[in-house]
């Protein structure tokens, strides 16, 4: 591991002082996934400001929404009595990723911004896009079993891998940022990029700009949401395919609400508006399901080892929307 | 820099790239911690930071200053075991042993996680804080700890013994 200065941040503008506009200094937060990575020399951050200690808390408001301090444990936002009554799907996904250990070590800013899992990106006897801008990707003609579907370039195939952020996409999160430039809060779908032509570029945020809190707006339908994960073993694994789903069904037997955002299939935590579309206002059959999951995955586009992802996540999508409308058997 | 070892005050400086596990086991010989992957997929290196099980290798040890940690030796000593020490004997719940201080401070650290009414990824209800340590609930809890011998079995009925001598099999 290179040399690097530590510094531990009290407050979020001291954070930002002791970054000082560097381009090569680091927050750190749990370090579940920066230290790996600062081990196995794909990071190497001059200055470390650690900002595991800035705000923890999780804050039910009246208005229905939760504000979640960046530097909430995994474990504790999970935990949280009201994220479990008005949010089930996200304790769900935070339960379906890592490990005990990693969730009470994970915090919720650590868990957006963790880097990709590619093992391409990790080996840098490998070329790599996101590691090296302009060097090539072996993962196009390699083993790219967990590749993305959706959202690729030919620069970058990666996906992004947290269970959090599938969430956070399905429920409209708003990420609050402060920076040298002051403060300015995102809609968390625009805080990862595409990777086009630059995958090293991985998000919107500005040099020296920290995340704060992540906002989970109210929601009515999120009280009946879910969380459904695929992987190759039932624990401790990424997601092949992942879904986030929340439901209202009226009692005309249509959809009166739902958001749906898919993992393990995108580059970048995929929000399904497409699908969201051909489901809202439809009556939710199986057929509805079925038909809004074909609209979705319509862009979608497998390579060598990872077309299956395509049939993997329309079924997964049918069965987990089905899951959450007892009238509908799949 | 001051951290709280099982009990035990220890005053020292360090390189800000040691690990907390580095620390315990190349500076305060507290070798009872293992170093398995060194990189969190093992659990081997798993201790205990205010009550809370984490993996010590991928922490760096100055973000842990003024912390409690306890080790496998603060839980228990050769003339004193812990009961979970006891009922892995018991159990046959270790072959060559390298995984089980990792998998006992776990255990100690999900029993916590239980008695606070934190959901796993099979937890039916979310809205119940009572959670019964069951079969399926003690594994999936349980899956960052990786045994190599094959103990599981064992490592499971041990552990279900000492936390939850009343849930069924």
């Amino acid at each position: 591991m290179n040399p690097f200065d530590y510094a531990r941040a009290g407050d979020a503008a001291e954070a930002i002082r002791l970054a000082g506009g560097r381009a090569d200094a680091k927050y750190l937060g749990g370090g579940t996934n920066l230290v790996d990575l600062m081990r196995e020399g794909i990071e190497h951050p001059t200055h470390l400001i650690d900002v595991s200690r800035l705000s923890h808390e999780i804050a039910a408001r009246d208005d229905g929404s939760v504000l979640l301090g960046a530097a909430a444990k995994n474990t504790a936002v999970a935990a949280d009595p009201v994220v479990r009554e008005r949010f089930p799907m996200l304790t769900r996904a935070i339960v379906a990723g890592a490990s005990g250990q990693i969730r009470n070590m994970a915090t919720v800013a650590g868990n957006m911004l963790q880097r990709t899992r590619c093992l391409y990106f990790y080996d840098d006897a490998a070329r790599c896009n996101k590691r090296t801008p302009g060097a090539g990707c072996d993962a196009m003609e390699g083993f790219n079993r967990f590749h993305a579907i959706l959202g690729g370039s030919d620069a970058c195939v990666a996906t992004h891998p947290s269970d959090m952020c599938v969430a956070l996409a399905a429920l409209d999160a708003v990420v609050h940022l402060q920076g040298p430039q002051g403060a300015r809060s995102i809609p968390f779908a625009e805080l990862h990029r595409l990777p086009g032509g630059r995958p090293d570029v991985e998000t919107e945020l500005g040099t020296g700009e920290l995340i704060v809190a992540v906002e989970l707006p109210p929601l009515a339908a999120a009280r009946h949401s879910t969380y459904r994960k695929v992987r190759d073993r039932s624990s401790y694994a990424f997601a092949l395919v992942s879904i986030a789903a929340a439901l209202e069904v009226g009692a005309d037997g249509k959809v009166a609400d739902v958001r749906l955002a898919l993992g393990g299939v995108g580059t970048k935590p995929w929000r399904a508006l497409a699908a969201e579309a051909v489901l809202r206002g439809a009556a939710a059959t199986e057929e509805t399901f079925r038909k809004a999951a074909e609209v979705e995955l319509q862009p979608a586009v497998g390579l060598s080892d990872n077309g299956f992802k395509i049939e993997l996540a329309k079924r997964t999508i049918v069965h987990t929307l089905a899951s959450l409308c007892p009238g509908v058997r799949t | 820099m001051k951290f709280t070892i099982n009990d035990e005050v220890i005053d020292l400086t360090l390189d800000p790239r040691m690990s907390l596990l580095d620390l315990l086991r190349e500076r305060l010989h507290l070798t009872g911690t293992k170093k398995g992957c060194d990189q969190g997929a093992c659990g081997a290196c798993t201790v205990l930071v205010d009550g809370e099980r984490i993996n010590s290798c991928l922490a760096l040890a100055v973000q842990y200053e003024g912390c409690a940690i306890t080790t496998i030796e603060g839980l228990g000593t050769a003339g004193d075991l812990h009961e979970l020490q006891r009922a892995f004997i018991e159990h046959d719940g270790f072959q060559c042993g390298y995984c089980t201080p990792g998998q006992i401070c776990s255990a100690v650290g999900m029993a916590g996680e239980i008695r606070r009414g934190v959901p796993s990824a099979v937890t039916g209800d979310l809205e119940t804080d009572a959670i019964d340590l069951s079969h399926d609930e003690l594994r999936e809890r349980m899956s960052g700890n990786l045994c190599r011998c094959g103990a599981h079995n064992g490592i499971v009925q041990a552990i279900q013994e000492t936390f939850a001598p009343k849930a069924k099999p």
